[in-house]
């Protein structure tokens, strides 16, 4: 009790340390290994098991170079085709999920408008995203399957018998609103963080000036809540880059119809068990990508906000009009 | 001080590790119906299915079974607890462990725990195959063989040929045994056949369906009445899929589509342009939907099991959960009959190994005599349950005792199945990658069939990159 201060760091460190720990062997070493496995000729022979002597239905041909990579990118190999479908999907999903969200977000927020009843508006939106993606996935599935209560009713509209889920289109577009439905609440609300965080004197002196509501929009709030926007964007790209539940109870292992709702991570499930090598030069690839956009929103959140709402405070409304 | 303040913390880091790493070393057997599941989901099919917590408890106290649905949990309850030997079970509990075939998921997580097995405390005591991949586990030393396990030739005697033959392994010892012998039918709904075909008797109806140009003239009939002839692509695929001369894959790894498969692609591409089948998939709710008595198909392949697993609960109106009664009135109770079809086949069967480390061996010999070669239980099983039990004698005896079935309406089904159990014959015509293999052979033709692909060669193309990634170690042309 001599010392006049104790430095309580150590402890800091000692309690930060079982995440370390687990994260090192849960997530750290299997990422190392997918890496090393990537670059092995290495496969399994599902069909055939042993009990005493576990190594004999592993086929490791040691290492290949790129060879697992040539395989996936190259002709026949499934990156670019499962790749484009997720980003098909997701695309599908996205554009609807941020203009909506926009849209709600500047309602919300919108000084004049005074919406009543916001919390439980903000509820309900938010609720899809409660709920677990293969329970809607489920639901939508005994909805749209032939038979089921959806499917009777666009049968009215279409010339044929078949459900929309056995058609590319179809199939695609009910995968895209469910990822709709269940994202643009949690979208909308972090926009609205990012729309309430603008200076309100800034939309007062802009109507002041004559400004319409849509110049608002589009000059004062989008400028300002771009990193926000970016943000939203980044993350969404990297989770649907990830897409798998979804799509998988919709349309099974094979992601028919004709193979368009097969995302990346499918071809990683199907082929875990017995393509070692090539799966884990998938995964790599997909970890690449997603340390690309990360490292985009990394920046994106980091950069201008701070010296933008300075400059723009200082300046008169019409002189921003640029950017 | 300080030093109690640091043990308190570092308690408190154990206790935070120590949680994280159960959560995740939770064991893998929860069970997963998933929509479609298989052969197996009845309503309510996942009450305590394995996940029981057994960390701690003396293996030789738990009786581990593998398996993929409830159907052998249920016979198991209801015909061997009776007369199981109390002796031998004496504090010991039965853990069950069900995970869905579909997928491989079975085959992954059985897998898994065998590799895992000789050190392990919890021992798997038995495992159920299925005739999909029943080779894979015969020619394994997973399974022990069914003289280790304590059975004898006579005990077997009254059993099919080709259950035995199914597992048997290279050096000829026996690995498994089933209760059941899977014979196929066609099933249809006589309400259809009286009003469009004008009878409803099985030996006239059978010259309808006698062969395949019979069978879609008949088709023809039904679709101008407004009914389906099949339910949808898959159902008359094990008739083709049973009759191959050659395994889906050779010895060298090599996979290859028999004639007979291609002739159910011809078929089943024509019946649906024509509008003979209800474009179902095995197992979805369609498909189901057609089991009603009002279901608008005229019938159904089913072998021995796919009366009172599937055909049954499907048909009834009000569902035994609910408290309807298995009884002539509720929904299509004794509205159904069986004749043999245009073509003997078989599907399925499930059979019982031992496992080879397993520390309950006498166990398993007392549900592998009492479940598959006691007279008096297989007797019970089929009059219980329409299953075709796996015992010669005790289906002759049913049927001199004249047998009936009022789910057929008071048919006595089992002489069509006798006679189609001794055709049989799974020669040369298993492999062990079938699961697989059918499942993504029927998933790539239902995109052709629906028109989604434009052609035969790239369904074929589709299931090629599907097979292979699924199985990294086969090729293909």
């Amino acid at each position: 009790m001599k010392k006049k201060s104790i430095s309580y760091a150590k402890w800091g460190y000692i309690f930060l340390l079982p995440f370390f720990i687990t994260y090192c062997v849960f997530n750290l070493t299997p990422l190392v290994q997918t890496f090393y496995y990537s670059f092995l000729d290495y496969k399994k022979d599902t069909g055939s098991v042993s009990i005493f002597n576990t190594g004999s239905n592993i086929i490791n041909n040691g290492f290949c170079g790129l060879d697992n990579f040539k395989t996936v990118l190259g002709e026949g190999g499934e990156f670019f085709k499962t790749l484009k479908n997720t980003t098909v999907i997701w695309l599908i999903g996205f554009i609807p999920q941020i203009v909506v969200s926009l849209l709600l977000a500047v309602w919300f927020t919108d000084l004049r408008l005074k919406i009543k009843a916001q919390g439980f508006f903000k509820t309900v939106i938010y609720l899809p995203n409660v709920i677990m993606a293969s329970a809607i996935a489920l639901l939508f599935y005994s909805l749209f399957t032939q038979g089921g209560a959806l499917y009777t009713v666009f049968d009215k509209f279409t010339s044929d018998d078949i459900s929309l889920l056995n058609k590319v289109g179809g199939a695609r577009a009910i995968v895209g609103f469910i990822n709709f439905m269940m994202w643009y609440g949690n979208t909308t609300i972090l926009l609205m963080a990012a729309i309430m965080g603008i200076d309100p004197s800034l939309y007062e002196s802009s109507q002041i000036d004559g400004a319409t509501p849509s110049e608002t929009f589009w000059k004062i709030t989008i400028p300002l809540i771009k990193p926000l926007l970016s943000y939203v964007l980044i993350t969404s790209m990297i989770g649907g880059i990830q897409m798998y539940d979804v799509p998988q109870l919709l349309a099974g292992d094979s992601g028919n119809p004709s193979g368009s709702l097969k995302t990346l991570v499918m071809v990683i499930q199907t082929g875990k068990d017995s393509n070692i090598g090539t799966t884990a030069a998938i995964s790599v690839l997909i970890f690449i990508i997603s340390a690309v956009l990360g490292l985009l929103a990394f920046n994106a959140m980091n950069d201008k906000p701070v010296n933008n709402k300075k400059k723009k405070k200082k300046k008169t409304y019409p002189a921003k009009g640029g950017k | 001080m300080t030093n109690l303040k640091k043990m308190l913390a570092g308690a408190l880091c154990l206790c935070m590790a120590g949680s994280m790493l159960t959560a995740c070393g939770d064991s893998s057997d929860s069970d997963s119906s998933g929509k479609k599941a298989d052969a197996g989901t009845n309503d309510g099919a996942d009450e305590n299915n394995g996940g029981a917590d057994l960390s701690g408890k003396d293996s030789t106290k738990v009786y581990n079974i593998y398996c993929w649905n409830d159907e052998f949990k249920q016979r198991f309850e209801k015909y061997y607890e009776p007369v199981k030997d109390t002796a031998l079970w004496d504090g010991v509990e039965v853990n069950w462990v069900i995970n869905t075939n579909e997928g491989n998921v079975y085959q992954t997580k059985l897998d898994e725990a065998l590799s895992t097995q000789v050190d392990d405390d919890m021992k798997i005591d038995m495992f159920l195959v299925e005739a999909d991949y029943a080779l894979k586990y015969c020619n394994s030393d997973a399974s022990m063989s069914i003289a280790d396990v304590g059975l004898t030739d006579d005990d077997t005697a009254q059993m099919y040929q080709y259950t035995k033959d199914v597992m048997t392994a290279a050096d000829g010892s026996v690995k498994g045994v089933s209760w059941q012998a899977t014979p196929g039918l066609f099933l249809y709904n006589a309400t259809y056949a009286r009003d469009v075909l004008g009878t409803d008797d099985p030996a006239e109806v059978q010259e309808y369906v006698k062969d395949w140009d019979a069978f879609k003239a008949t088709a023809q009939k039904m679709k101008d009445a407004g009914v389906y002839m099949v339910a949808g692509f898959d159902d008359a695929y094990r008739l083709f899929s049973n009759n191959v001369s050659s395994p889906w894959v050779d010895a060298d790894g090599k996979i290859t589509v028999d004639p007979q498969i291609k002739a159910w692609v011809d078929m089943t591409k024509e019946y649906t342009d024509a509008g003979f089948n209800n474009k179902a998939s095995l197992w979805d709710d369609n498909w189901k939907a057609g089991q009603k008595i009002d279901g608008k198909v005229f019938g159904y392949f089913f072998s021995t099991w796919g009366i009172p697993f599937t055909l049954l609960p499907n048909t009834l109106d009000k569902s035994v959960d609910d408290g309807g009664a298995e009884e002539v009135g509720n929904g299509g109770y004794g509205e159904w009959r069986a004749c043999p079809g245009p073509q003997a086949y078989f599907w399925g069967g499930t059979w019982l190994c031992g496992c080879a480390t397993s520390d309950n061996i006498e166990i398993t010999k007392d549900i592998m005599l009492k479940m598959t070669c006691d007279k008096d239980v297989a007797k019970a099983i089929t009059e219980g349950e329409q299953d075709y039990t796996n015992n010669k004698a005790a289906i002759q005896e049913l049927i001199d005792g004249g047998y009936s079935n009022p789910f057929l309406g008071g048919q006595n089904h089992l002489a069509l199945l006798t006679e189609a159990a001794d055709k049989i014959d799974l020669n040369n015509k298993l492999s062990a990658y079938d699961q697989g293999c059918n499942e993504k052979f029927q998933a790539a033709m239902k995109d052709y069939f629906l028109g989604n692909t434009a052609s035969y060669e790239e369904a074929l193309e589709a299931f090629k990159t599907e097979v292979t990634t699924l199985y990294g170690n086969l090729t293909m042309d």
